[in-house]
């Protein structure tokens, strides 16, 4: 029961973290092509400015609680996709100078070095964190020891980049409505139109991954066998279709809400299909590891369930006021403050 | 070379570098902090200048501590997944911990404190980087909560092949993890108290907006005073934690080769590990090591030859590292109370002004010495007298871990040049000026 409950936790920190940190990964896969001026670039920042640091913390943490919950699963998955991993962490140390060195000398070489840094830092790990996803989804070829028999290359097949491909869709249309939500005039609509336009791949892509999914992965199984589970899938699809409708009404706040649902939605559709599963092999199904195989104590469980409970309701407090307080629409007057990037 | 001492190497780097920024972080937040409650308090608009100042360096160096943590908690897994598997369940809660109890909280709030200056009251801002400031220093207790159980593992039981949590509350109050701590951060607060005086002096000597670094000076002064006696006194209590529970750290901080009692310290001594034995050793104090260690000048000292060769740690570097660290720790006293006392006229002291521009740079030397002394001399251990580092290592090749050493060695060296040199430059363009 514990390891469920983990299990459960475990899939939403990881939703979490894609549902907040997805808008900010995405501004910056669009940046070099959705801001046609310097001062474009300057709200897309300010636009990711106060909250990128909080939102990344999601990510420390569903890693933190795969450790501390899973260990197992930590050290098989952290050892055997090594270079992906590591390629992801520099990906993010990239990113998360950029806001801080940028703004802090003057000169167009070296604004374009950090925005090169800030881009492939953004795309980087939404294409990455997909095609981990979509490899685990599908199995990783990991031996009774749980040693990884694969390279990095081996991860970079058709399953794996298209659900790489879905993921950058994913973030670059929740980015653009975040965009939509943060500005006005000329940058507002820009941002509105691209999210219409990414929508379409998004959809495409999204439908083409899902009869893939059912070829590939076993996904699908929990879902037949526990129909009220389909609740989820249900909620992915129409949390799509209904962001059209938000974005063609310029509803920006409402469309983000049903992004931020739908990728919720697809990443406990996939977490819900892995069910006991961790990290299936595809090598045999003996080798998979699982909940059950690779949890921590049940004290060590209990102890974290504690402070899970207490502290996660603070830390979504604390954030929403955050959203809430500093979600308005950025200014001019925005932008001159001294400490905006 | 082989995957093991990669690893080591790269762990190493990856360490050191991160805490080229962490403690500059945990001291300056705090700072800044008592700058800016000082301007709640009393409407002077120097101090919120001062919080605006030394809160942009503080960001500057923030980010890189920030993002090199991230590598931290990475390596576990990438390179040590053996420990993981092995230690997880203790070691990767106290992470998991840190994270949801402070590390959302300083990076929620410090984006909130750099937003804000002109929406909220300024008692309500001053709260935002209070909360930075606590959830900073509160992550570095859990960290060191958690190496402190990797150089004292409490509170644990053997089963199922691993270490497994059996007294949660032992091991969160393990003694030497909280005493690791607080040495930890008094080095930081000191370093960060040095910086700030450091940096106050450069403007000082030049007659740059005196009134405003006089006032920063002042503050600075009192919180290094303070923490630079206090670390003299808890670097002691922390040592003889040492040595009741780490015998062989002891030894080769010390270079003691033969188990002796009333052990005597000498004030110069020139270790040979080949030979097991000390080439130079002059000037004995009778009983010193013993009372220091021990509390009592007949106690038993135990030597490194007491122990198999390969539960030995390295002798030259733990040894030379502990009287780095030992003897700057001593200056720091001094210069700190020097600085102390010119706190109210220090611009009348050139002599100690341009004595604390140079001294900026070496809390970072004792503070790096500290964590070799503190890993190194854990070693062979990767958990001490349970886990050995070789049988904590990753199954990889030894390509990648190259290739991923010399990656990080060149990007963080890349980015460390960056941060300092904007550290430096917006550090010696001093304040904005007052409106």
């Amino acid at each position: 029961m514990l390891e469920t409950i983990w299990f459960v936790l475990w899939g939403v920190l990881w939703a979490a973290y894609f549902m907040l940190d997805g808008f900010d990964l995405g501004i910056g896969t669009l940046m070099p092509f959705l801001a046609k001026s310097e001062e474009d670039k300057r709200y897309m920042y300010n636009a990711m400015g106060p909250f990128w640091d909080g939102n990344e913390v999601w990510l420390i943490t569903a890693g933190g609680a795969t450790f501390a919950a899973f260990p197992t699963a930590y050290a098989v998955m952290f050892n055997g996709l090594y270079s992906a991993l590591l390629l992801l962490l520099f990906a993010l140390i990239a990113r998360g100078v950029t806001f801080e060195f940028r703004g802090k000398l003057e000169g167009s070489s070296w604004k374009s070095l950090w925005d090169l840094f800030h881009f492939v830092g953004s795309f980087l790990p939404a294409l990455l964190l997909g095609v981990a996803f979509a490899n685990i989804f599908a199995g990783i070829p990991i031996d009774k020891n749980g040693v990884y028999q694969g390279t990095f290359f081996s991860l970079l097949n058709p399953y794996g980049l298209l659900g790489g491909i879905l993921f950058v869709l994913m973030f670059v249309t929740h980015g653009a409505l975040w965009l939509a939500i943060k500005t006005k005039g000329d940058l507002y609509q820009r941002a509105l139109s691209t999210a219409q336009k990414t929508w379409v791949a998004q959809l495409i892509v999204a439908v083409v991954f899902l009869a893939f999914t059912f070829v590939k992965t076993d996904l699908f199984k929990n879902y037949f066998t526990y129909p009220f589970l389909l609740i989820i899938p249900l909620i992915a699809v129409s949390s799509l279709l209904v962001m059209r409708k938000f974005m063609v009404d310029g509803s920006e706040i409402k469309a983000w809400i049903a992004s931020a649902l739908h990728i919720v939605g697809v990443t406990l559709f996939g977490i819900g299909g892995l069910y006991p599963r961790l990290l299936p092999s595809s090598i045999n199904p003996e080798f998979n590891v699982t909940i059950w195989n690779a949890s921590s104590s049940p004290l060590t469980l209990k102890i974290m369930l504690g402070v899970a409970l207490i502290m996660v309701p603070i830390v979504i407090a604390y954030q929403t006021w955050v959203y809430l307080f500093l979600g308005h629409k950025l200014t001019e007057e925005d932008l001159e403050y001294e400490e905006a990037y | 070379m082989d995957v093991l001492m990669l690893s080591r190497l790269q762990f190493a780097a990856a360490s050191m570098f991160h805490f080229l920024f962490v403690p500059l972080t945990l001291g300056l937040s705090i700072l800044t902090a008592i700058y800016e409650t000082k301007y709640v308090n009393t409407g002077d608009e120097d101090y919120k200048r001062a919080a605006k100042f030394w809160g942009k360096l503080f960001l500057i160096n923030f980010a890189l501590g920030v993002v090199t943590g991230i590598t931290l908690e990475f390596q576990f897994g990438t390179n040590w997944s053996a420990y993981s598997k092995y230690v997880g369940d203790v070691f990767g809660s106290l992470l998991a911990i840190e994270a949801t109890l402070a590390f959302y909280l300083e990076s929620t709030f410090i984006g909130v404190w750099v937003f804000t200056w002109n929406k909220v009251k300024p008692k309500t801002h001053a709260l935002f980087i209070w909360l930075v400031a606590i959830a900073s220093n509160v992550s570095a207790l859990w960290i060191l909560i958690a190496n402190g159980w990797m150089q004292h593992p409490v509170g644990y039981v053997l089963r199922n092949g691993r270490a497994e949590l059996d007294d949660f509350i032992a091991v969160v109050t393990n003694k030497f993890g909280l005493l690791e701590f607080l040495h930890t951060v008094s080095g930081a607060y000191i370093l960060s108290g040095f910086f700030v005086m450091g940096v106050c002096a450069w403007h000082l000597l030049r007659k740059n907006e005196v009134e405003f670094f006089k006032k920063s000076f002042r503050v600075a002064a009192t919180f290094t005073l303070i923490f630079a006696i206090f670390e003299i006194f808890n670097g002691h209590i922390h040592g003889s934690e040492v040595a009741e529970t780490q015998p062989t750290k002891l030894a080769a901080m010390e270079s003691i080769w033969e188990t002796q009692k009333s052990a005597p310290m000498y004030l110069f001594v020139v270790p040979d590990a080949e030979n097991e034995r000390n080439s130079v050793e002059l000037f004995p104090i009778p009983g010193l090591l013993s009372l220091l260690s021990h509390h009592s000048t007949s106690a038993e000292v135990k030597g490194l030859k007491d122990f198999p060769k390969e539960e030995r740690p390295p002798v030259g570097l733990t040894f030379f590292n502990f009287r780095i660290m030992v003897g700057l720790g001593f200056f720091f006293g001094l210069i700190a109370i020097l600085a102390w006392l010119k706190r109210n006229a220090p611009e009348t002291a050139p002599g100690l002004l341009k004595t604390l521009i140079y001294t900026i740079p070496l809390p970072y030397l004792a503070i790096e010495a500290g964590w070799v002394v503190a890993e190194v001399g854990r070693q062979p251990w990767i958990v001490y007298g349970l886990m050995k580092t070789k049988d904590a290592v990753s199954i990889l090749a030894s390509s990648q871990v190259f290739i991923s050493f010399i990656a990080f060695v060149a990007f963080y060296a890349f980015l460390g040049i960056i941060d300092f040199y904007l550290l430096a430059k917006y550090a010696r363009k001093g304040p904005e000026a007052a409106k």
